[in-house]
């Protein structure tokens, strides 16, 4: 990997998500609905994420395209008894915590 | 004392049948043992001191079967192992009919049998992640460690994983001869564009249990890694997961084994025996069913093997009534066999443990002689 890019990483510009970006699993990272669970699980290296409904619910959403405003505006519709704001800090908390971890990027 | 006591007041309603577990218990991997052929022969080598012949192996077809009846156990993912899986020419195949059945596959390999172009075999047929050890960050050290010649060849290949677009995990078993290059070795997973470390110190079974005066650390050098460990992950976050596993000779607790016997987690040797763990063959006493005379679920399930040490009603005391003993499970059976002889006995690296006085002996000659390597070898 090239320094400029190494520096980019560790000076956070790669996990400091904005409400702008578009956030994506990387390869390592695999969605499915494991049907023996009845979950949506994210497949890692040595690593399960079981995911409860909502972070299911937000983690289908990261098609490649919408980025994190894009995607609270959907579920603002879709749930429509939930305010924005819970809904945005819901969102933002958890993508958040998994780019920390390497399992979200943009 | 007085912690011990509140232990035995815990509620008996706790105590669930192994056959009622095991009806909610739907595992998460499976190790597959392709072959324990390799041109490394690590000291430190996780595989049975009585390692299968190649004429053992079983065939591509029982295989596939397997990881077809793995997935019908719930089974999420299949790591590709060995041994050196690579020396199996169906290992293409076996990845393509993992991944086909919904299988997350990952290949832990030493990289020294595999160009570009298999590289490129291999992420075709639908592979997710590759792990790749490295001995050390010293070059000499590390071909000594693994009785070969190949660590150049190692880090050539890690940039060629990258190359070919795969995910890759660095895994290093650290021990006193290489700790004092830890640094760099994070570095180096760094700068391979490594997506994880894998900070292994060696557990103590089988070959590592021979070559144990050699590979135990000091408390200090021990001390000394974790803060290390501790201060990479700050450094490095978002950039490198570090996993990080200490000797448990160190330890006040013993570690959740496995996550416990037949929870989460089988391996299949390469001679078609499933196990609740790959070291589980030191247990001389138990028998082990293969999957060439009985479906995964059965084994899973009713095997005796498999139901031996499951749940908590095998467990004596101290174990029994401890309030930890749904979260390490008795610690590691394997542990206990090796260094006291009895398999129902709590791991001696518990601090409750009756049996903790046997690691005192290899604790006290850490660091003092280092005496040669006993290789692996058939």
């Amino acid at each position: 990997m090239c320094l400029k890019k190494l520096e980019s990483k560790i000076m956070g510009e790669l996990i400091q998500l904005k409400l702008e970006d578009i956030p994506k699993l990387p390869r390592h990272a695999k969605l499915r609905y494991d049907e023996a669970r009845k979950k949506w699980i994210i497949n890692a290296p040595e690593r399960v994420f079981e995911l409860d409904e909502i972070a299911a619910e937000i983690i289908q959403m990261l098609d490649g395209n919408s980025s994190i405003n894009q995607i609270i505006d959907k579920l603002v519709m879709k749930f429509e008894e939930a305010p924005r704001e819970q809904i945005s800090k819901d969102v933002t908390v958890m993508l958040q915590s998994l780019a920390d971890k390497g399992f979200v990027i943009k | 004392m007085s912690q011990k006591k509140s232990k035995i007041a815990c509620k008996k309603d706790s105590y669930i049948t192994p056959e009622k577990k095991s009806k909610m218990l739907i595992p998460y991997a499976v190790l597959c043992e392709l072959t324990h052929r390799c041109p490394l022969s690590c000291p430190y080598c996780s595989n049975p001191l009585q390692l299968e012949m190649k004429s053992n192996e079983v065939s591509t077809e029982v295989w596939k079967k397997a990881l077809s009846e793995a997935v019908k156990l719930g089974i999420l993912q299949a790591h590709f192992s060995g041994g050196e899986p690579t020396a199996r020419k169906d290992l293409e195949e076996l990845i393509k009919h993992a991944a086909k059945e919904g299988l997350y596959t990952n290949l832990i390999t030493s990289g020294v049998l595999v160009n570009e172009d298999r590289l490129k075999k291999l992420y075709d047929s639908g592979l997710d992640h590759v792990q790749i050890s490295i001995q050390d960050t010293d070059p000499e050290n590390s071909e000594k460690i693994a009785g070969f010649k190949g660590h150049n060849k190692k880090i050539e290949v890690c940039k060629l994983v990258r190359k070919v677009g795969l995910p890759l995990t660095i895994n290093s078993v650290m021990h006193r001869q290489n700790l004092h290059n830890l640094k760099s070795m994070i570095e180096l997973a760094v700068n391979l564009d490594a997506e994880r470390l894998e900070v292994a110190q060696v557990q103590y079974y089988g070959w590592a249990l021979k070559n144990q005066t050699a590979f135990l650390p000091t408390r200090e050098q021990l001390d000394n890694a974790t803060k290390i460990v501790e201060e990479a992950r700050i450094k490095y976050k978002g950039v490198l997961a570090i996993d990080y596993v200490v000797p448990d000779y160190y330890a006040k607790k013993p570690k959740s084994c496995m996550g416990g016997w037949g929870r989460q987690f089988l391996n299949i040797t390469p001679a078609g025996k499933v196990l609740p763990c790959h070291a589980a063959e030191s247990l001389t006493f138990l028998d082990f069913d293969n999957i060439k005379d009985k479906p995964l679920s059965w084994i899973w399930e009713h095997s005796e093997s498999f139901n031996r040490f499951r749940g908590v009603d095998w467990m004596p005391e101290p174990c029994r009534s401890c309030d930890r003993r749904e979260i390490d499970w008795g610690g590691c059976r394997c542990q206990a066999f090796a260094l006291t002889g009895n398999a129902d006995a709590a791991d001696p690296a518990c601090e409750f443990s009756p049996y903790r006085n046997v690691l005192e002996e290899p604790l006290s000659k850490a660091g003092t002689v280092t005496p040669k390597f006993i290789y692996r070898k058939f």
